[in-house]
């Protein structure tokens, strides 16, 4: 359950934006997680529910983006949304990853 | 001495505290590289709702701390090594048997949930060897192998392990600060371990199949499981490795010292 830690992680993140901008709440935090990241959306939200009570995001709303994984094929320059790391045009192996495998933290709503 | 993190670690030349400012988003296209950096700026006055837009990875202060650590393997000339598998696979038992066929020296740190056993069975060896106790945690993170690099004698090693917690999901998430990562899956554990982990196997610079003597005994398509490894990341090295198998010591050693003479 590594989750725990990132919310953790996540969390001190938001405090040092909300400290930065003076803001007395964050009201609502936007995040975008890659499925191949390693990390389960709903176990990553009931994580920020627990510990997010006492800090500065006590009252905020979790909004997490799912993001697929993204491929850009090397050989014929397609750029696929699937599940695995195979251009879906031409099948060929010799693919980037565009996005997908990271976890971000995107927008902030603070008061 | 690095004043972001305090240590005192040093090498050859403390090159570190210059290079990591700016080194930390390079991996990743310049478009988020850019986002990445721009400014959030002050409001003193801040009464009405405000929205603001940071990109920013969410595991970025791993990462940083992540960096320091690769600066101080650097500075002492030291290639770090990342073994992650599932419990059970063969971490302990191939750090244990590498040092009767290899000719670097090497150190290791241990994550292990609550005891320090793997630690001891490294030490009756004689390989320096130091305990990061967990405690519940399910992978190891790049601050605390930190400090276990600061209770490690670098300048005695050539090689320093990180034998992760056993876990094939956690710690695939946590850049640990080594140079490379090698992932255990030992033939018990049966098929479809590869493509159950993708995660995890993606981050893997070599895969060894440990425990190859057991194959006679289990139902277990060796070539298959190659192929689905190299169907998720077409350019992983693989080695099949038994510890009754000298031979497949050595080759693990000689894949590190190819590593160790390609960073100079
Ligand atoms: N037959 C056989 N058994 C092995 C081999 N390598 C390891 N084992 C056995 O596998 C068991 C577990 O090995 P460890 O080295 O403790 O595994 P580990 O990955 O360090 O385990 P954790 O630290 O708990 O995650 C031990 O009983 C070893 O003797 C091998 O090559 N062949
Ligand atoms: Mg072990
Ligand atoms: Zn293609
Ligand atoms: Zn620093
Ligand atoms: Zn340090």
């Amino acid at each position: 359950m590594h989750e725990y830690s990132i919310v953790q992680a996540l969390l001190t993140q938001c405090e040092d934006i909300a400290a930065k901008n003076d803001a007395n709440a964050v009201n609502s935090i936007e995040i975008k997680i890659g499925v191949m990241s390693g990390v389960e959306s709903h176990l990553l939200k009931t994580a920020f529910d627990t510990f997010k009570e006492g800090t500065v995001c006590g009252r905020s709303q979790l909004i997490i983006h799912e993001q697929p994984l993204k491929i850009l094929c090397n050989e014929c320059g397609f750029e696929s949304e699937v599940p695995v790391y195979k251009c879906s045009k031409c099948e060929s192996l010799n693919v980037k990853v565009v996005d997908g495998e990271d976890m971000y933290l995107m927008r902030l709503e603070m008061e | 001495m690095c004043t972001d993190c305090g240590c005192s670690i040093r090498g050859k030349e403390d090159k570190h505290h210059h290079d990591h400012e700016h080194h930390h988003d390079h991996h990743h296209n310049s478009h988020e590289h850019q986002k990445a950096h721009s400014h959030i700026h002050n409001n003193p006055h801040l009464n009405d709702p405000k929205t603001i837009t940071v990109i920013q990875k969410i595991l970025d202060k791993n990462d940083h701390e992540a960096m320091h650590n690769r600066s101080h393997l650097d500075n002492h000339g030291v290639l770090g090594i990342n073994l992650m598998s599932s419990p059970g696979s063969g971490k302990t038992t191939l750090l244990e048997h590498l040092k009767d066929v290899c000719e670097f020296n090497y150190g290791v740190i241990e994550g292990d949930l609550e005891t320090n056993r793997d630690a001891e069975r490294l030490k009756a060896k004689n390989i320096p060897a130091m305990q990061i106790q967990t405690g519940s945690a399910c992978h190891l993170d790049a601050f605390m192998v930190h400090k276990g690099l600061h209770d490690l004698p670098l300048d005695d090693i050539d090689v320093c392990f990180v034998e992760n917690v056993g876990n094939l999901v956690c710690p695939a998430s946590y850049d640990v600060g080594t140079h490379l990562n090698v992932v255990l899956v030992s033939i018990p554990e049966g098929e479809d371990k590869i493509a159950k982990y993708p995660v995890m196997f993606r981050k893997a610079d070599l895969i060894i199949f440990t425990k190859v003597d057991l194959l006679p005994y289990f139902d277990y398509d060796i070539e298959k499981e190659k192929a689905v490894a190299r169907s998720l990341k077409p350019n992983v090295d693989i080695l099949e490795l038994s510890i009754q198998d000298k031979d497949s010591l050595r080759q693990f050693a000689q894949w590190i010292e190819f590593k160790r003479k390609m960073r100079g």
